[in-house]
């Protein structure tokens, strides 16, 4: 590493030969008076985008592995943690536990939170680039794969993700006030998020009024005329997408039964013999759930329930019936399917046949999908992801990515952790190698807080977001919930001015 | 023992009632009645450079912040358990610890990057660690809901157990423990890209 001179207000920092930092030094210093200030410093400055597990999870390792790094953790909404917060279901609060890790990283003194930033609107990437040596989009996918069946626009109808997020108090999906008068609700996809929809619906609200489920889901819940779900998939029940965890849930719900179609598992228990682990478990719990017949007490619990779901297999939504008059859905044309080859990789090929089921509800949960953040960003439309490699980004020195954004939106936090890990693993290895230069000092934050105040944002941090975080967890205590969520910005923002 | 284990369990009923410490039933040192450990959450509350072991032996004041280290504890050569972690980069670390020592916890009492992101509660499989064949049968059968959570972690192995649900006996001595390597070239779900 060569030797610098950098000059700073009258102090003067050197290295020679093996560089050393005087990293006190540099953290020390203020910026006053008019904010015009030469900050030249050769920390490696990180900017990430996005501050679900993904961001969080990278700016840990970066700051981990280089004690030399700054890390400022940028995000749309005032608050933290993504789908940790907004996707997680209520009643799976030790999920979100891995939120005091990524509190114990955000406050490390090399690490900045940005809440309430717009990065792509209030900021560009372009911007980014030019203040931090390197920029991370960990954004996710806002958006979701559409079924593309005509009816689909009909009130009634919705994406998992929008259904998720009304119940998780997502700001943006606050107005979905979901109908939820009728008996039968269809979830078309049988992954995790299918079977938190399905059991949210299903659960004894009793249960759920003790979880961070928002109000005006319970009060809505509690009015439900929901008795049936049904969860449908286009293949079989060796190519179902859920875990054993959610399935074994959805099994010992209290006052529901099952009611699964026994010929839906013709030939999958001889097929069981060269599965893998995960995928022999999951089978044999279902088929035990679909064709044992039930010990004797097991057999009056499913008799006195007052609801019910099922899997259906081998079906595909090809039309949503609606009521001309209501333009509300009141059913769903499914096309039956057969399968072609077996395990991972069978295909659902159309036999022709159809059938129709009636519903007042449907929520599409056939998989997220993520949206360009700017048009300097290269994006692969067909796979919704930025295309790269090992997370540096195809073609764009100095940007990388990791999370869903990297891979596609699949994945426990297990992954999107490892995912992460890999992102930082290359970034510090460009730094390492000079393929990244932090040789040139670059301005960070200083910059781009001074852009936002000029163009009227203003960030949030996170000792502002401790505000919020106390504020919700205050309003819970007299529900007797861990916390009472802010469902909108305008109110976050306002406990934040407090 | 069984006064001191009485004070032990005494004690983390006082941090759970005064809700410091997160409910314990998933945790095996729980359910093993030699729970004599902060909360999960105070450990998380340590600097993150510093984290703070989980203690056997509590303090009867309760400074929330001020566990000790074990410091008081004279070594009986008994209470010794000698294991070997692997890190991701090959890299072998042997630890000189004590019986009923938690395998995440102590991984994180010694800078071994074992994350733990559930906090030892069953919902998270990041504490994945392949268990050296000798010593695999030795540990306890995992409960249903290790196996689900198991189920989940990305080159699961016939030897993979979750760290948070190891806890150390003497006849664990000489184990290795390995982290998964989650290699650059495959994705975790075992993929294989096409090389072009």
């Amino acid at each position: 590493m060569t030797g610098h001179k950098l000059m700073f207000k009258g102090l003067k920092l050197w290295s020679s030969g093996r560089a050393t930092w005087i990293n006190r030094v540099h953290e020390g210093v203020i910026v006053r008076g008019s904010g015009k200030a030469f900050f030249a410093s050769c920390n490696p400055k990180i900017c990430v985008v996005g501050s679900g597990p993904a961001g969080f999870y990278t700016a840990q390792h970066l700051i981990k592995a280089r004690q030399d790094a700054e890390v400022d953790i940028y995000e749309r909404l005032p608050v933290p943690f993504g789908l940790v917060r907004f996707g997680v279901a209520p009643d799976h609060p030790e999920v979100k536990n891995v939120i005091n890790t990524f509190t114990q990283t955000a406050k490390q003194s090399r690490c900045s939170f940005y809440g309430n930033v717009n990065v792509g609107k209030d900021v560009s990437i372009e911007e980014l680039q030019q203040a931090y040596h390197a920029v991370v989009l960990s954004y996710g996918a806002e958006g979701n794969r559409t079924m593309g069946v005509p009816g689909e626009q009909l009130a009634g109808v919705y994406s998992a993700q929008n259904f998720v997020g009304w119940y998780n108090g997502l700001p943006s999906c606050q107005e979905l006030n979901p109908d939820l008068s009728c008996e039968t609700a269809v979830i078309l996809g049988q992954g995790n998020v299918a079977l938190d929809i399905a059991r949210i619906l299903l659960s004894p609200v009793d249960i759920l009024k003790k979880t961070d489920i928002t109000q005006p889901t319970l009060e809505a819940l509690e009015r439900s005329q929901i008795r049936n779900v049904l969860i449908i998939g286009r293949r079989g029940p060796l190519q179902i997408a859920c875990t054993i965890k959610e399935l074994r849930e959805m099994v010992n719900l209290p006052d529901t039964r099952p009611e699964m179609v026994a010929a839906d598992f013709n030939g999958v228990a001889e097929a069981l013999k060269d599965v893998p682990r995960p995928r022999k478990r999951l089978t044999e719990l279902m088929l035990k759930t679909a064709l044992d017949t039930p010990g004797e007490k097991e057999q009056e619990r499913r008799n006195k329930a007052s609801r019910s779901w099922g899997f259906r297999f081998f079906r595909s939504p090809v039309e949503v019936l609606g009521d001309p008059d209501s333009m509300r859905v009141v059913g769903i044309r499914l096309a039956v399917n057969r399968l072609e080859g077996e395990g991972e990789g069978a295909r659902a090929v159309l036999t022709g046949e159809v059938e129709d089921v009636k519903c007042g509800l449907v929520i599409s949960s056939i998989g997220y999908k993520s949206v360009p953040i700017d048009p300097s960003v290269p994006f692969d439309s067909r796979k919704a992801i930025v295309p790269n490699n090992m997370g540096r980004v195809q073609h764009v020195s100095g940007l990388y990515c990791s999370g869903w954004l990297k891979t596609g939106p699949t994945g426990v936090i297990a992954t999107t952790m490892n995912n992460s890990f890999d992102t930082a693993r290359s970034l510090v290895e460009d730094i390492d190698s000079g393929t990244l230069d932090v040789s040139i000092s670059k301005p960070g934050s200083q910059s781009i807080s001074a852009l936002l105040e000029k163009r009227g944002v203003k960030p949030v941090s996170f000792s502002d977001w401790e505000k919020i975080d106390n504020a919700e967890m205050k309003k819970g205590e007299a529900s007797g919930k861990p916390r009472e969520k802010l469902l909108s910005v305008e109110e976050m923002l306002r406990v934040v001015q407090t | 023992m069984a006064a001191s284990a009485a004070v032990r369990s005494s004690m983390g009923l006082t941090l759970r009632l005064s809700r410091v410490i997160p409910v314990c039933s998933t945790c095996p040192l729980y359910r093993l009645n030699i729970c004599g450990n902060s909360a999960a959450s105070l450990q998380r509350r340590g600097s993150f450079d510093s984290i703070r072991t989980i203690n056997r032996h509590l303090q009867t004041s309760i400074g929330l912040y001020q566990i000790e280290e074990g410091s008081s504890n004279a070594e009986d050569p008994d209470d010794v358990v000698n294991i070997v972690y692997i890190d991701r980069s090959g890299q072998r670390i042997p630890v000189k610890a004590k019986v009923g020592d938690n395998v995440l916890y102590l991984a994180h009492k010694h800078g071994i990057d074992l994350e733990g992101a559930c906090e030892a509660s069953l919902a998270c499989s990041t504490c994945q660690v392949y268990v050296s064949d000798a010593h695999f049968d030795k540990l306890p059968e995992p409960v249903e809901r290790e196996d689900d959570m198991l189920d989940m972690a990305p080159m699961l192995q016939e030897n993979s157990r979750l760290g948070c649900q190891i806890i150390l006996t003497p006849e664990l001595d000489g184990m290795e423990l390995t982290l998964p390597k989650v290699t650059r070239n495959f994705y975790v779900d075992g993929h294989v890209p096409k090389p072009h």
